[in-house]
């Protein structure tokens, strides 16, 4: 059990090409840390710095206050699942798991070894499969396996590299949960790469969004969703995304497509000298209005439905808009970046399910000013970014993370205590 | 999807199949029963069936001719010859080309495509143009007639062949499966051995089949290169003589070849079961 911490890590190629430029982040001991980014983001990258496998260009990496820059994998005592699980196909399932047992020579006496494996089996429920070849194995037992021939040797870290990308759909989600249940239990540092913002959000202690190589936000999962830094994690996380629209400044009005939205205070400031900022809504802070419960100040406007999705507990209504020209550059770059195709020029809304809206309906709708971010279109700052409310929103799962462990081991010691009872 | 072909077209293939078995086989089967006709039957197709063929009083005297009779001091040491030289030159060569395959195949550095060009160049270049200058160097070195003299050359014909199948291999193998090991705490070397090699084995073998028969089936380096002391038999046949110089030595020749087939058969049918392909299957999602 240790912390890791990066300090500075730039990863250049051959060619120059900084996959990964100047990260740093800490990781407190026994924090499930998510690397998060769109494809080449260099979130893999930097897990394989962390383990050894990718040198490191510049900077320091730090595991338990060790530099270990220069020490090779088996050095580091990190534990490892690959996308791919890289089982060995010659073994049975028991000597997988007790592959790394059986490296570190007369450590173990064969009878731990076995207790050690089948205690891990026995976790992950592969006691009937232990003599099988992986071949035979399903892809959640396979990745079982992986697993387990991680937290057999007591390894210092998880690492865990898009783990979940290969499994279907209801696999994914009850693996998903095994793998928070585990890390709870086990108390460990664990670093997880992933692409899938539901696993982001669902597992991350913290969670460490990347672009092109670049560190953008390291935070709670609530902290991403309510106060992001920029245009960039604002448009990442969330599902359906965020959507953005032109606003023009106007005075101390904000001339969005659909409505006329009075700024005032600190933000009127900030986008005095602006002529077009960038405004973000999430699709469930727009709310119809024939529903009623509206509250004051709210920004009402109506607008035609072009296409409604009804899912039994949401629903979805899509309008398009017309972009201005002065921001279409930005957006455009900005949906490259998120791995988007094409322009989003229709803004989504997720509508209660009650709501009788029909498609070329024109329907009155609105939204709370407060819960718009203004992002500067030069820069992607958010200028409606709270930092008293970050802080408050970062202290407050720190305080739940820390309860959360303390309650894993209370549980782990209570069982222990039944068992020797039992027995 | 694993089953593509109708019975009638697997049925068409199989009667197409049975003209290239016989004409594969034929030659095989005219040398056994070469082999098992007394020198009478040789000369006198009354003897035989099937126009020739066959004979009809099985005779062993050709086997006995090259073990214990007039042939034994050719043959027997011959065929100890052609056992060492090819195990040896076979055992080096693969080992040697399993290290330089996993070097081409793994690392990044420079002259990896000259290494293998050239390893292509050599198995193009034809055996006869190398035969005379080594002839000459090994006169002069004192390697002429030794077992190493024929295994080195031996070894020049194999070694590109096993260095292109091997690295094929090793390229196929998932680099995740090493770095894997090495996060579980093994060392580049345990990697190897414990990981790559077991997975590269089929690779291995095959490589290693192919090697021992391409020593095993030389004549032009055996016959230029020895004398006696390191004679294999491909060469050595062609030292046998007949009862009289008027006899043709057919039978005891023909004897001969059957019995250094029968180490290349052994050979195929023991590890035919190990050429596997799809032994890594299951390692990753497939």
């Amino acid at each position: 059990m240790s912390s890791i911490e990066l300090k500075n890590l730039v990863k250049k190629y051959g060619d120059g090409f900084p996959a990964v430029n100047d990260v740093s982040l800490d990781i407190a001991d026994g924090e499930f840390m998510i690397l998060v980014g769109p494809s080449g983001c260099g979130k893999s990258t930097l897990l394989r710095m962390i383990v050894g496998l990718e040198d490191i260009t510049s900077g320091d990496l730090l595991i338990g206050d060790k530099r270990v820059n220069d020490l090779a994998p088996r050095d580091r005592h990190l534990a490892m699942v690959f996308q791919n699980y890289a089982l060995y196909p010659h073994l049975t399932v028991f000597d997988n798991i007790a592959f790394p047992l059986r490296l570190s020579k007369g450590k173990h006496t064969e009878e731990e070894i076995k207790a050690k494996v089948h205690d891990a089996a026995g976790m992950l429920e592969l006691e009937e499969h232990l003599d099988r070849k992986p071949a035979n194995l399903s892809g959640g037992q396979r990745q079982r396996v992986a697993m387990g021939r991680a937290i057999v040797r007591d390894a210092d870290a998880f690492l865990f590299d898009e783990p979940l990308s290969n499994l279907d759909a209801k696999l994914r989600g009850q693996m998903r949960t095994e793998i928070a249940r585990m890390q709870r239990r086990l108390g460990v540092t664990t670093v997880y790469v992933t692409h899938d913002q539901t696993e982001a959000m669902t597992l991350g202690d913290r969670v460490a969004v990347l672009k092109k190589g670049i560190l953008q936000q390291c935070a709670s999962p609530r902290e991403l969703y309510d106060q992001p830094v920029n245009l960039f994690v604002a448009g990442f996380i969330g599902s359906p995304p965020m959507n953005f629209l032109p606003a023009r400044v106007e005075g101390s009005t904000l001339k969005l497509p659909f409505a006329d939205v009075p700024v005032t205070g600190e933000l009127a400031q900030r986008v005095s000298g602006l002529e077009v900022v960038i405004a973000g809504l999430r699709p469930e802070y727009i709310k119809d209005a024939t529903l009623g419960d509206q509250p004051q100040g709210a920004a009402t406007f109506s607008a035609v439905v072009d296409q409604t999705e009804w899912l039994g507990n949401e629903q979805y209504a899509y309008i398009p808009f017309e972009t201005d020209p002065s921001v279409h550059a930005q957006l455009e770059e900005l949906e490259r970046d998120l791995d988007g195709e094409g322009m989003r020029t229709q803004m989504i809304v997720n509508l209660d399910a009650r709501s009788r809206v029909l498609e070329g309906d024109d329907t009155p709708l609105f939204f709370s000013p407060a819960d718009m971010h203004v992002f500067d279109p030069n820069t992607g700052e958010n200028l409606t970014r709270d930092e008293a409310k970050a802080n408050q929103i970062a202290q407050d799962s720190e305080e739940q993370r820390k309860a959360a462990l303390k309650r894993a081991k209370a549980r782990e010691v209570r069982q222990a205590q039944d068992a020797s009872k039992a027995s | 999807m694993d089953d593509n072909l109708s019975t009638k077209v697997k049925s068409w293939l199989g009667v197409a199949a049975i003209p290239i078995i016989l004409w594969t086989c034929v030659p095989l089967l005219f040398i056994l029963a070469e082999s098992l006709k007394s020198t009478t039957a040789l000369g006198d197709p009354t003897q035989n069936t099937f126009g020739n063929f066959w004979p009809k009083d099985i005779s062993w005297a050709n086997y006995q001719l090259i073990f214990t009779g007039g042939a034994k001091d050719l043959f027997l040491p011959a065929l100890w010859h052609s056992v060492v030289v090819c195990l040896a030159s076979t055992v080096i060569s693969v080992v040697l080309a399993m290290f330089c395959a996993y070097a081409i195949s793994r690392l990044d550095f420079p002259g990896k495509k000259v290494i293998l060009t050239t390893a292509l160049a050599v198995s193009f270049f034809p055996v006869i143009a190398m035969v005379t200058p080594i002839f000459n160097l090994w006169r002069q070195i004192g390697l002429f007639d030794t077992i190493p003299g024929l295994i080195i050359p031996y070894l020049a014909l194999t070694l590109p062949l096993s260095i292109w199948i091997l690295s094929a291999f090793f390229q196929q193998i998932p680099w995740e499966m090493e770095q894997a090991a090495q996060v579980d705490g093994a060392t580049h070397w345990q990697a190897f051995v414990k990981v790559v090699a077991p997975l590269a084995a089929p690779g291995v073998f095959t490589t290693a089949i192919i090697a021992f028969f391409t020593a095993w089936n030389d004549f032009v380096f055996s016959l230029n290169l020895t004398a006696q002391n390191a004679r294999t038999v491909p060469a050595a046949l062609a030292f046998f003589t007949g009862a009289s110089q008027f006899t043709q030595p057919t039978g005891a020749i023909c004897a001969a070849a059957v019995v250094v087939t029968i180490p290349v058969v052994i050979l195929v049918l023991v590890f035919q079961k190990r050429i596997v392909a799809g032994l890594t299957s299951g390692a990753v999602k497939g």
